[in-house]
């Protein structure tokens, strides 16, 4: 367990980069990891994904690609639109909760 | 493809059902990872593209050692006798009975696990010798089927990747 200065505030994180207490997350510290993951902005679609995640998410864990796109009414095309290459973690860590559990 | 992405491509060879899943599951994982997926369809496994047969893929009690009766609530692991299996109605019963298993855990059925493969990058293609051995064609196939290819075609476009043959 390391911990990491994001947006000012020092954060707890695991080897990955994931936050390991979701409580310590704000909404300056997604768009700084947002930045470091490639995304200069976080647009009101991505706020939607990100809110959602941060609402369902189960054990501290990020709900799962297929929740996301039941949940939000996004489709699959959109999400991986929103967060290119690997939403399934990139939303995780964005939005400070582990990586999702379940394989759909 | 983007240069250096870790690629993973899975070829898909069987049509029953519980074999139809593996690669839909891993290929989805992968996607979500943002890892390239490629997928290959030959010979049984064509059904899974087929637009005609995908969603009726069926899992046969027959010759499966691993299918006990404890899927359908009977305690501990008593086979089903293969004589059983036989009979007219047991594949269709098994075969409802991984459906509404997988439906219950919130799968979504093949055609859709194929579409959102597609949606989220997957590419899709046909083996050019099975196409030939089942007649089939380009319209034969579920949307996203990019193109019938070669067994030499593969080997060049998954140059680097890693194959998982199923």
């Amino acid at each position: 367990m390391t911990t990491k200065v994001l947006a000012g505030l020092t954060v707890q994180v695991n080897e990955e980069g994931f936050l390991t207490n979701s409580a310590e997350w704000t909404k300056e510290i997604a768009v700084e990891i947002a930045q470091q993951e490639g995304l200069a902005e976080l647009t009101a679609a991505h706020w939607k994904v990100i809110d959602f995640c941060r609402q369902n998410a189960s054990g501290g864990k990020s709900p799962t690609l297929r929740a996301i796109t039941n949940g939000t009414g996004l489709s699959t095309k959109e999400l991986f639109a929103l967060f290119p290459k690997g939403p399934a973690k990139k939303v995780a860590r964005i939005a400070g909760l582990g990586k999702p559990e379940g394989c759909v | 493809m983007t240069d250096n992405n870790r690629h993973i491509a899975f070829i898909c060879s069987k049509g029953n059902l519980d074999m139809a899943y593996p690669a839909l599951v891993m290929g989805w994982a992968a996607l979500g990872n943002g890892i390239d997926v490629t997928i290959f369809f030959t010979f049984w496994g064509m059904d899974m593209i087929n637009k005609d047969r995908v969603d009726h893929l069926e899992i046969p009690p027959v010759a499966n050692a691993s299918m006990k009766m404890n899927m359908m609530g009977v305690p501990g692991y008593i086979g089903i006798p293969q004589l059983a299996g036989i009979l007219p109605g047991m594949t269709p019963f098994a075969t409802k009975l991984m459906k509404d298993k997988m439906k219950g855990l919130g799968v979504p059925t093949v055609r859709e696990y194929l579409q959102m493969l597609v949606d989220a990058g997957a590419k899709l293609y046909a083996c050019k010798m099975s196409v030939d051995m089942f007649g089939l064609k380009q319209e034969d196939f579920i949307e996203g089927v990019e193109a019938v290819v070669t067994a030499g075609d593969f080997m060049d476009m998954t140059d680097g990747a890693q194959i998982i043959f199923i």
